[in-house]
């Protein structure tokens, strides 16, 4: 059974390296687009450390903002 | 109608969804592969070479849709001056790329044991490389002009110029002699396909289709955390 799935009567080597090819693809597009993201956030919050307290309440007063600080999803 | 679609008002949505839809995606990729690699049959022709068609076809679908939906979104988004449509258009065209490469070189794989050749100069893969070259312009573009006018006209030209290849890439297996067989699945009328090939085949794509959508909400996040970057920097 288990040899059936990875030889595939000889057109293993075809499908499994298609299928590789794919999901590898997939994982590096995710890594990619996670540290640009994560590059991003750190950033803002980086920059929004350097505000003073006046800049820093009108900067929070748009809802966006405080999403990104505190509620923006890890993935 | 558009205001509802704003950033601001979204990014609370747009911001949690990604994980849930990365744990869809999980669930119905593991259903899929399932399906694709052990219980569906192997074809009486192709053998199991035809596997490779539930990684191949959902990604020449899913990367057709993606620029004929950026086309849409910069068409509309430069007529009544929409900034949002051109982000989202903009977070989109990663995926579709790499939806592109997927099913160049899968195809590519599944041409060798079914043609006996690793690549021909067919009018549909033609036409899909193609398609990759106007990707690759309409993401150079965005790298390239600072303007925000700029790369909204630039961007728009690329992807009207683009969606001209699009129906010859539909169509080329009828058009023209190609060595790819003539569509399978018919929306308007009866698919050849079985059912037992189908069910993988819609499963595969509907997975293919949640990890576009992953990609292009990470990116617009990106995105729109991009911009507030820079509002910090005008206060």
């Amino acid at each position: 059974m288990i040899s059936e799935i990875l030889f595939m009567n000889g057109y293993g080597l075809y499908v499994w390296s298609a299928f590789i090819f794919t999901f590898l693809s997939f994982a590096s597009l995710y890594v990619i687009i996670k540290i640009q993201y994560i590059k991003e956030k750190n950033r803002f919050i980086a920059k929004f450390g350097t505000l003073n307290s006046e800049k820093a309440s009108s900067a929070k007063s748009q809802s966006i903002n405080k999403e990104i600080l505190y509620n923006s999803s890890n993935i | 109608m558009f205001k509802y679609f704003e950033p601001n008002k979204i990014f609370a949505i747009t911001s949690r969804a990604p994980r849930y839809i990365l744990l869809l995606f999980i669930i119905i990729l593991s259903i899929g592969l399932t399906e694709a690699l052990i219980f569906s049959p192997e074809d009486y022709k192709q053998s199991h070479s035809v596997r490779i068609m539930y990684v191949h076809v959902p990604a020449a679908w899913i990367t057709l849709g993606i620029f004929s939906s950026i086309t849409f979104l910069s068409i509309i988004g430069y007529i009544f001056k929409i900034r949002n449509f051109f982000l989202i258009s903009k977070s989109l065209a990663p995926s579709g790329l790499v939806f592109n490469i997927i099913a160049l070189v899968t195809g590519s794989i599944w041409g060798k044991p079914t043609w006996g050749t690793w690549w021909a100069w067919d009018a549909r893969i033609t036409s899909m490389l193609i398609l990759l070259i106007f990707y690759v312009m309409y993401l150079l573009a965005w790298r390239i002009y600072e303007n925000d006018n700029k790369i909204f006209k630039v961007t728009s030209i690329i992807t009207i110029l683009g969606i001209v290849n699009v129906p010859i890439i539909k169509y080329s297996v009828d058009w023209w002699n190609t060595l790819h067989q003539p569509a399978s699945i018919n929306i308007l009328s009866k698919s050849s396909i079985h059912v037992s090939m189908l069910f993988p085949l819609l499963i595969m794509t509907a997975a293919f289709a949640l990890f576009s959508l992953l990609i292009f909400l990470m990116k617009y996040n990106t995105e729109l955390i991009k911009i507030k970057n820079k509002g910090l920097d005008r206060l």
